[in-house]
């Protein structure tokens, strides 16, 4: 069956909550890594310079951007006077996630 | 033309028909045609034709649309029609869904009208200006057609879920200042079959042949549960 841009724009914040949930402990294990001196988390942050973890920050930037937009849109929808103008939070959803991507692949 | 049409209950198949093309066609017309010419042991439902009644609605191309208003021209895709009966409901025959369990859940969702006036009352004045007639008009024309919840996808998932009509019409009995049910009704669509397994995915929205938007009622009754949670009424 056809769907609608909706059914997309929660289909990726549905997908980018959980990519999200998976990386949150990781992070923070991540980060206790200093509570192990200086050597652990400099060991540990000479592998994040690896191009392919780069390109995993990147993703995890956009899920997170993404993550953000969809759950605005839903606010916005629960919680504005409705006036019919859905498609373009969709499309507001989609833009907020595409300029925070290419802002942090500029940064990178 | 051609036309595939389901023949069959949850078991059955397609069956191809030939069907000439008219001015102004619309699909209830295509698969009148093939009942009274082709194939009449074909069952369908319809009874106004004019797009009242809320009983012609089928699955024409993947889409749920009410048949008696929708244009052979707009949805014809390669020379060609697919009419299947209404998806998350169970085939009786044919295109003909049992719609028990749609308006079932109406009545799970409190859907009747509670008033406290007999009629040795005065009428209740509703100022056709109040923001809550307004609310209500704007959910009102609903004939009952199935096509969102046809539409729905949380349905498919849980086939407990009340759907977008059910909850619609809850929700224009919310704003109904006459009514004296609205806690009640309001437990009745908090539960995990309620609004709040409602993924905004606006399928409801996008495809009510009357420009509903059930999205829009749910938003609303959520917005009202959290207002009577707060006060400790639910």
């Amino acid at each position: 069956m056809r769907k609608e841009s909706s059914y997309w724009v929660a289909i990726v914040h549905r997908l980018s909550g959980i990519a999200l949930a998976i990386y949150l402990p990781v992070h923070f294990w991540a980060l206790s890594r200093a509570l192990e001196g200086e050597a652990a988390l400099e060991s540990f942050l000479a592998w994040t310079d690896d191009a392919l973890v780069k390109a995993g920050e990147w993703g995890i930037v956009i899920a997170l951007a993404a993550h953000l937009a969809g759950g605005l849109r839903v606010l916005a929808l629960e919680f504005l006077p409705w006036t019919g103008w859905q498609k373009t939070l969709a499309a507001g959803a989609a833009a907020l996630t595409v300029a925070v991507g290419l802002a942090f692949a500029l940064a990178l | 033309m051609k036309v595939a049409v389901w023949k069959g209950a949850a078991q059955g198949s397609f069956q191809e028909f030939d069907v000439p093309r008219q001015p102004s066609q619309t699909v209830l017309d295509v698969v009148t045609y093939i009942q009274r010419r082709l194939d009449s042991s074909l069952a369908y439902r319809y009874a106004c034709r004019v797009g009242m009644c809320g009983s012609c609605a089928m699955t024409v191309n993947g889409v749920p649309r009410w048949t008696c208003r929708t244009h052979v021209d707009k949805v014809l895709h390669n020379e060609a029609l697919r009419i299947e009966p209404l998806k998350n409901l169970p085939i009786i025959r044919d295109l003909v869904t049992d719609m028990s369990a749609f308006f079932d859940k109406w009545a799970r969702a409190k859907g009747q009208f509670a008033g406290s006036r007999t009629k040795r009352d005065a009428f209740a004045p509703i100022a056709s200006s109040s923001p809550e007639r307004a609310d209500i008009d704007a959910g009102i024309e609903c004939i009952g057609c199935a096509v969102c919840y046809s539409a729905c996808d949380v349905v498919a998932w849980n086939p407990d879920y009340l759907g977008p009509a059910a909850l619609n019409r809850a929700w224009t009995l919310v704003k109904d200042t006459r009514d004296q049910r609205t806690v009640e009704r309001l437990r009745a669509v908090a539960g995990d079959a309620g609004v709040h397994s409602c993924h905004t995915h606006m399928s409801c929205t996008e495809r009510c042949p009357k420009r509903i938007s059930p999205t829009a009622g749910i938003a609303g009754l959520k917005r009202a549960i959290l207002k009577s949670a707060l006060k400790g009424e639910l």
